[in-house]
């Protein structure tokens, strides 16, 4: 049961990267990138063919660097050739796949088992030290918490705030005389790298990699970024940020427990899907319901008027 | 001072339904002059604010700010020397972040990356001190949560902080009620005056507009290529 647990946190942890990245593009940013999928595999790819080729600690570098890229091209697109934001992040996702594929050699799947990773590297120095065997759930922790402290220290600088402003109000941006569009270029190149390097992380502690790693990775993050958003509801930002990580580890434990009542592991997108659909409709459809309850009400009346 | 030489804006030019917003207008306007603007609906008085502001483009013309060319400049860089206040209270400042980082973003001081420390926000505060509607107090205040008056005056600080060297304003007091559309004016006529701004302000009242301006303006829909006397407080057109 612990081990279970475990291994619920430590998918947790690493894919609350990716959920982090969306509170900088989805929730700062207001752009939905559905180019997450794609960029989550091809941080996974890179990673893995930098690994294989001998150099553990440079994957993670160069993971994020092909996901700097990629959000590069997407928001390219969308600033400065006029393709709106939702189809220049499908049409990226569907050209990474060829990307993606030609990054591990024209292969569909790359396998790790004998090679050095940031997480064996992490294993041999863990050993003899009461953390030992905890590699995945160590290197997960360092790698959220720095980006945790990044994205905190970057929000409240001028240009996280302009940021901000840039997802809030483009108008005032423009009348602040900042240039939204370069805004926009930094946040999807940031949240993007974030992207990559939350793929990267776990293909190297799945010792593997295959071109459906981040497939519906996109749904399941927003899933936990919205279960976060329910438990921090209008606090500060740092509370915000670390209710999205928390999110992710609610959403990967409930899970977990849920496969233990022999649910099926196939209903995982399913359920992040229906999550997903709920946390949005939900305080919309609150929100709608006195007004109908009044229409209902008046159409009634309205009846027994005429009878 | 600012030149606008023969302009023109035809919207939807070419298809049965072309309207021609601006035909053939010439304008200077001396520095620290504050010019009202009068019209109808439809005269392309905000065609022309947006002209001039950069958000659409000219078809024909050009647009002169103190000898410099300006006609192709984006309107972010312009926002740089032009400020703009719209009718609309809600759409120059950014909702969700309080007074102090919308304000700081307005003011620009500083490297990109560094975070605003105590100095800027005692410089900030007493900035908003000066409007003298406790805004000074509600620095960490979403700016959602203020009324549209103290936004306009908000978003009229942010405009002037660092005193643009034209003013433009578009109706900015007339979707508030008329206590706050007197203190908003009276804010910013002290505020032209005391950093002597050029200004140019599109009213629909006509007293207001005599007694404000050093001159007024009437744009004219049947009549758009009129050249302006510079009479104090005159009408032409």
């Amino acid at each position: 049961m612990l081990t279970l647990i475990q291994t619920a946190a430590e998918l947790g942890l690493i894919t609350s990267l990716t959920v982090l990245a969306l509170f900088l593009s989805y929730s700062m940013l207001n752009i939905c990138d559905l180019s997450t999928d794609g960029c989550f595999t091809l941080g996974a790819c890179t990673g893995a063919v930098v690994a294989l080729s001998g150099h553990p600690y440079l994957s993670i570098p160069a993971a994020m660097a092909a996901g700097i890229l990629s959000g590069l091209v997407t928001s390219l697109l969308q600033t400065k050739m006029g393709i709106d934001s939702l189809l220049s992040g499908i049409i990226v996702n569907t050209a990474l796949f060829s990307i993606n594929i030609a990054v591990m050699g024209n292969s569909s799947l790359l396998n790790m088992n004998k090679t050095p990773t940031v997480f064996t590297m992490m294993k041999q120095l863990l050993e003899d030290t009461p953390l030992a065997g905890k590699q995945t759930l160590v290197i997960a922790l360092i790698a959220v918490t720095i980006v945790l402290l990044f994205l905190n220290l970057f929000l409240n600088t001028r240009l996280g705030t302009a940021l901000r402003a840039t997802g809030n109000n483009m108008a005032m941006v423009r009348s602040s005389s900042i240039d939204p569009d370069r805004i926009t270029m930094i946040g999807l190149c940031m949240s993007s790298g974030i992207t990559a390097l939350s793929g990267c992380l776990l293909a190297q502690s799945q010792r593997s990699v295959n071109i459906d790693i981040g497939s519906g990775i996109l749904t399941i993050s927003l899933a936990s970024l919205l279960i976060g958003r329910i438990i921090s509801m209008r606090s500060s930002l740092t509370l915000r940020s670390i209710c999205a990580v928390i999110g992710s580890l609610i959403f990967r434990l409930v899970y977990t427990f849920a496969l233990r009542l022999n649910m099926p592991a196939y209903m995982l997108k399913l359920i992040s899907s229906v999550i997903v659909i709920m946390a949005i409709s939900i305080p919309y459809l609150k929100q709608r319901y006195p007004l109908y309850k009044r229409m209902k009400e008046g159409r009634e009346n309205a009846g027994t008027d005429q009878a | 001072m600012l030149e606008l030489i023969r302009l023109d804006k035809t919207y939807d030019d070419g298809t049965s339904f072309a309207s021609r917003a601006i035909d053939d207008l010439s304008l200077k306007v001396d520095d620290s002059q504050f010019v009202c603007i009068v019209g109808s609906n439809g005269s392309g008085k905000s065609t022309l604010f947006s002209l001039i502001a950069g958000s659409i483009m000219p078809d024909s013309g050009k647009i002169i700010l103190d000898g410099e060319d300006i006609t192709f400049r984006k309107e972010h860089e312009r926002a740089g020397y032009i400020g703009r206040l719209f009718q609309d209270p809600m759409l120059g400042t950014a909702p969700d972040l309080t007074v102090c980082e919308n304000l700081m973003l307005a003011a620009k001081q500083g490297h990109w990356l560094s975070i605003p420390g105590k100095k800027e926000r005692q410089y900030l505060r007493m900035k908003l001190a000066e409007l003298d509607m406790g805004l000074e107090d509600r620095m960490d205040t979403p700016v959602r949560l203020l009324s549209g008056g103290q936004r306009q005056a908000l978003t009229l600080i942010m405009a002037t902080i660092n005193p643009p060297k034209l003013l433009l304003l578009d109706e900015h007091t007339a979707a508030l009620d008329p206590n706050s559309a007197d203190k908003v004016l009276e804010i910013t006529k002290m505020i032209v005056e005391e950093n002597h701004i050029t200004c140019l302000m599109i009213t629909h009242n006509m007293t207001q507009a005599l007694k404000i301006g050093d001159r007024t303006l009437m744009l004219d829909k049947e009549r758009s290529s009129t050249t302006y006397p510079k009479t104090n407080a005159g009408i032409s057109g």
